[in-house]
């Protein structure tokens, strides 16, 4: 008698102490909750998204013509157009937004384009300013970063982000300690190597996939 | 089990005789990291006040089934949820102000007094009481923010809500503004605190 009445209560709390039932309620507010956030996103995905792009177009001047060229009105009448770009490199298809660049005159002042690659904390979403030719960074500004406070959203601060206006798309950029010296060279943010590298590896890789199609699309609107 | 405090008491415990910052001296971090201008603090605080009063509403709705040694993961699973919510609209209509605050929002997941708040009232309390205490205590985290904030930006810019207000020749005193004022005046301001109500 005792013995059966010890087996029901094993077998009760065998049934009450899998770790499914344990966490019904975890289980049943994760997806409320899921549903709950997948609402929001649906909602202000796109408002969000265009608060993105009209930052995007706010940056362009700066990006393209240098920060002081950029406070000047007259050099604010840029035309911006939206170009999407799909790049096929070894099988695999990348898009990019590029935003086109003229001036009043028809005339092509550059390109950006937003990027986005995994940071140390999460993704790395930034604007790169090319020169006409594809051959030059024209200026650089990070979008969207949640890195380290204080270590790797260094990444946004203006001091760090000169360093690449100018450099050549040649080869590419590399990640140095304690001060660059040659032309390629990148000084890190100290303290935040991984942070540093993810905008140089960005960097890179945007800058090898869009050159050749950026240099044909700016000979083509020359000739 | 002791008597638990009545909504009353635990709406005005939180505002001064438990201040979340200068009594229990929780939630620092963004204390000290977004405190240099009132407009952020501001931000912060309504932040703060939707998520804890969301977190505490739903936690004290489900106590019952709250299963002690699982509650945490409820408490963070609740709390991730509103914070990712208020960080989206923070995006979606104040996209400046987002970016200036930049991780500090998400990172109210891991503030303590949230978490303190559902495990000490929500978890215990009917859902009233739950909701007068996270309002208590987030009007005392805003005051808290806004004191040390209302310093650091008058001393540190010479503005307050990014309006002028001390005179042209007030050299801001720029490590006001930096971390090391975050420090200096909370430190100072806790003193002041503890002084008055030890003398008391």
């Amino acid at each position: 008698m005792v013995e059966q009445g010890d087996n029901t209560t094993r077998k009760k709390n065998g049934f009450r102490n899998n770790y499914i039932v344990q966490a019904w309620l975890g289980i049943v507010l994760a997806l409320v909750f899921g549903i709950a956030l997948s609402t929001v996103q649906a909602v202000l995905g796109p408002v969000i998204a265009t608060n993105k792009i009209n930052e995007t177009k706010e940056k362009v001047p700066e990006l393209l013509l240098g920060r002081d060229a950029g406070q000047d009105t007259e050099d604010r009448q840029l035309q911006i157009t939206i170009l999407p770009m799909t790049v096929a490199k070894s099988g695999i298809q990348k898009s990019y937004n590029v935003f086109e660049a003229k001036y009043a005159d028809g005339t092509l002042a550059g390109w950006v384009t937003k990027v986005d690659g995994q940071g140390y904390a999460d993704r790395i979403e930034l604007l790169l300013g090319l020169n006409p030719s594809a051959e030059e960074i024209t200026g650089l500004y990070i979008l969207d970063q949640k890195e380290t406070p204080g270590l790797g959203n260094k990444i946004v601060e203006e001091r760090w982000r000169d360093q690449f206006t100018l450099k050549k798309t040649q080869g590419s950029l590399r990640v140095v300690k304690g001060g660059a010296k040659e032309k390629d060279e990148i000084d890190s943010v100290s303290g935040a190597t991984i942070s540093s590298n993810s905008v140089v590896d960005i960097i890179n890789k945007t800058v090898a996939d869009l050159k050749q199609p950026l240099a044909v699309a700016a000979r083509k609107q020359k000739d | 089990m002791a008597e638990q405090p009545t909504a009353l008491e635990r709406f005005v415990q939180g505002i001064l005789p438990e201040n979340p910052v200068y009594r229990q001296l929780i939630g620092l971090c963004p204390i000290l990291a977004i405190t240099n201008s009132m407009q952020a603090a501001v931000t912060m605080a309504v932040a703060v006040t939707f998520v804890l009063v969301c977190a505490n509403a739903v936690i004290s709705l489900i106590r019952p089934l709250l299963k002690p040694h699982l509650r945490i993961v409820i408490f963070t699973l609740t709390i991730a949820t509103f914070v990712t919510i208020a960080d989206r609209v923070l995006a979606a209509y104040l996209y400046q102000m987002s970016k200036t605050l930049g991780p500090y929002i998400p990172l109210i997941i891991v503030n303590c007094l949230i978490i303190c708040r559902c495990e000490v009232c929500a978890s215990k309390q009917p859902v009233f009481t739950a909701v007068s205490d996270a309002v208590g205590q987030s009007i005392g985290y805003g005051l808290a923010l806004a004191s040390i904030a209302c310093v650091r930006e008058v001393l540190g810019t010479g503005m307050f809500f990014g309006m002028r207000v001390m005179p042209a020749a007030w050299p801001d005193w720029s490590v006001m503004v930096l971390p090391p004022g975050g420090f200096i005046v909370f430190g100072l301001l806790l003193g002041t605190a503890n002084w008055i109500s030890n003398r008391r």
